[in-house]
């Protein structure tokens, strides 16, 4: 049923295809006041990122990004694994896991910004926790099925328990953590760029914030094309190494 | 089910106890937290005096709209593209970007295209929570047994009587999973736009008294959105798990 890795790239350059005529016949309707064509947008990107002010908010973006996946990547699988482990832990904490995951969290930027303060380490927190949830869920449910016969062959060759993890319960399980990476990944992301829009005088997400309140509509389009350029590559990426790791572990 | 659950109400109450410890010994200061049960009193009196309920019926009305519109165009396309074999292809690498793409950066344009009114921000919630319902009512369509389909023909029924008695029920666990997390987006759609722009409706609300160091109106209206979504999903979780359990899954 899955797709092989030749047509996700065929797939994924039909809809970029699609995407870009639907903008060029969007553009035609719309016209100048709120939208580019797509040939303006590229060239209007392609002369933006060599500017120093793009390279400065680019770097502040990416160690905001950066940091806040290393977190919820840490986070998520600490408590994926010790979740994952123990049926009665799971038990309380999923649900409530499952109901955070569920709230809007963009209603929590205030909290965070008081709790925090303006800058790098509220858009950190902001982006950590829009990606750690799905981490420790999909984590939680791969190590908690991963086969018994596995775990008893290691209890009979008596590997103490940090072997245990790092020798059978990541491996078995590690599609599945992928998966939530991939999820993560892309969670993060946007909260990272929505903290940026509400709670930063820097980075990318502030840019397209103060665009959106200039009505800089070149500068609006050219940062939608690359984040989502950025975004759309990433997950691609990803969902291939995915399905190699699925298609490998059967 | 008794313990996990009574271990849960002692985690929750233990954290709402220590964050009123915290707040009464003033580790947290009242300007950056006002604590549990002040806030709860503040949003039982605002309620009361009815002065904000303009704008938490606009946000809760509009989130709905936003909600049915994602649930029912979704299953709607999902039974379409579902049909399509190719153009399901092509739309996998979307699926899998979409929700990595800052889609509040599309405001602006929608404001130009649909006038400053409540009808950008719908659609925003909309766009945010269709993709959820799209992905998850196709997984439960790809789990319809042959069998039922085989039935459905032989007992000559058309597309439309299919889907209605065979295939969407037979799916709507999947589409409850889809509906749940619509439930957030259409809410995070809302509430986001009416942060970056518009003139009334509880992110409005919290903003302003954000920007005002307003403690005693923000808190109560996080608190309430918080509340929405949870019981909303929790009531949702809760049908779909009497669906799973009547079939004798889970």
């Amino acid at each position: 049923m899955k797709p092989q890795s030749g047509s996700i790239l065929r797939n994924t350059l039909t809809l970029i295809v699609v995407v870009l005529l639907a903008w060029q016949a969007l553009y035609w309707i719309v016209g100048e006041v709120a939208l580019r064509s797509p040939l303006q947008t590229f060239a209007f990107a392609a002369k933006f990122m060599s500017t120093p002010q793009f390279a400065q908010h680019l770097a502040e973006t990416a160690q905001a990004f950066g940091l806040a996946l290393l977190l919820a990547i840490a986070i998520g699988l600490t408590i994926g694994f010790t979740l994952g482990a123990s049926r009665f832990l799971s038990d309380v904490f999923e649900p409530m896991l499952i109901a955070l995951y569920s709230i809007p969290k963009i209603t929590l930027y205030p909290i965070l910004l008081l709790a925090f303060g303006l800058g790098m380490s509220s858009k950190v927190a902001f982006g950590t926790i829009h990606g750690v949830i799905p981490i420790a869920l999909f984590t939680i449910t791969a190590v908690r099925n991963v086969k018994r016969v596995y775990l008893k062959t290691g209890r009979v060759m008596g590997l103490s328990p940090l072997d245990t993890i790092a020798r059978i319960v990541f491996p078995a399980a590690l599609p599945e953590i992928f998966a939530g990476l991939r999820i993560g990944f892309s969670l993060t992301l946007i909260g990272t760029l929505l903290g940026e829009m509400f709670a930063s005088q820097r980075g990318l997400g502030f840019l397209l914030m103060s665009a959106i309140g200039l009505h800089n509509v070149d500068l609006i389009m050219a940062l939608t094309l690359l984040l989502t350029v950025f975004a759309g590559t990433a997950s691609v990426v990803l969902l291939a190494l995915n399905q190699r790791l699925y298609a490998r572990s059967r | 089910m008794r313990g996990p659950l009574l271990w849960r109400l002692l985690v929750l109450a233990g954290f709402v106890g220590l964050l009123e410890v915290l707040c009464l010994t003033g580790v947290i200061k009242p300007l950056t937290m006002q604590a549990p049960h002040r806030i709860v009193t503040d949003l039982v009196a605002m309620l009361v005096s009815g002065a904000l309920n303009r704008a938490i019926a606009k946000t809760l009305g509009n989130a709905f709209i936003a909600f049915v519109i994602a649930v029912v165009l979704g299953v709607t396309s999902a039974l379409v593209i579902h049909r399509l074999r190719r153009v399901r292809d092509t739309l996998e690498p979307l699926f899998a970007t979409y929700y990595a793409i800052p889609v509040f950066a599309f405001y602006p344009l929608l404001i130009i295209l649909l006038g400053l009114g409540d009808a950008p921000q719908i659609f925003i919630g909309a766009m945010l929570g269709i993709v959820a319902v799209i992905v998850n009512t196709l997984n439960g369509l790809d789990r319809v047994p042959n069998v039922l389909l085989k039935t459905a023909r032989v007992n000559q029924m058309g597309a439309v009587e299919t889907a209605l008695r065979v295939t969407l029920p037979c799916a709507s666990p999947y589409i409850l999973t889809g509906a749940k997390l619509a439930v957030a987006y259409s809410l995070i759609g809302i509430i986001g736009a009416e942060f970056i722009m518009s003139s009334g409706g509880m992110g409005y609300e919290i903003s302003f008294a954000y920007n005002n160091f307003d403690n005693a109106t923000m808190y109560p209206l996080i608190l309430l959105i918080l509340v929405v979504s949870i019981t909303i999903n929790m009531g949702i979780a809760r049908w779909e798990k009497a669906l799973m359990a009547r079939r004798g899954l889970r």
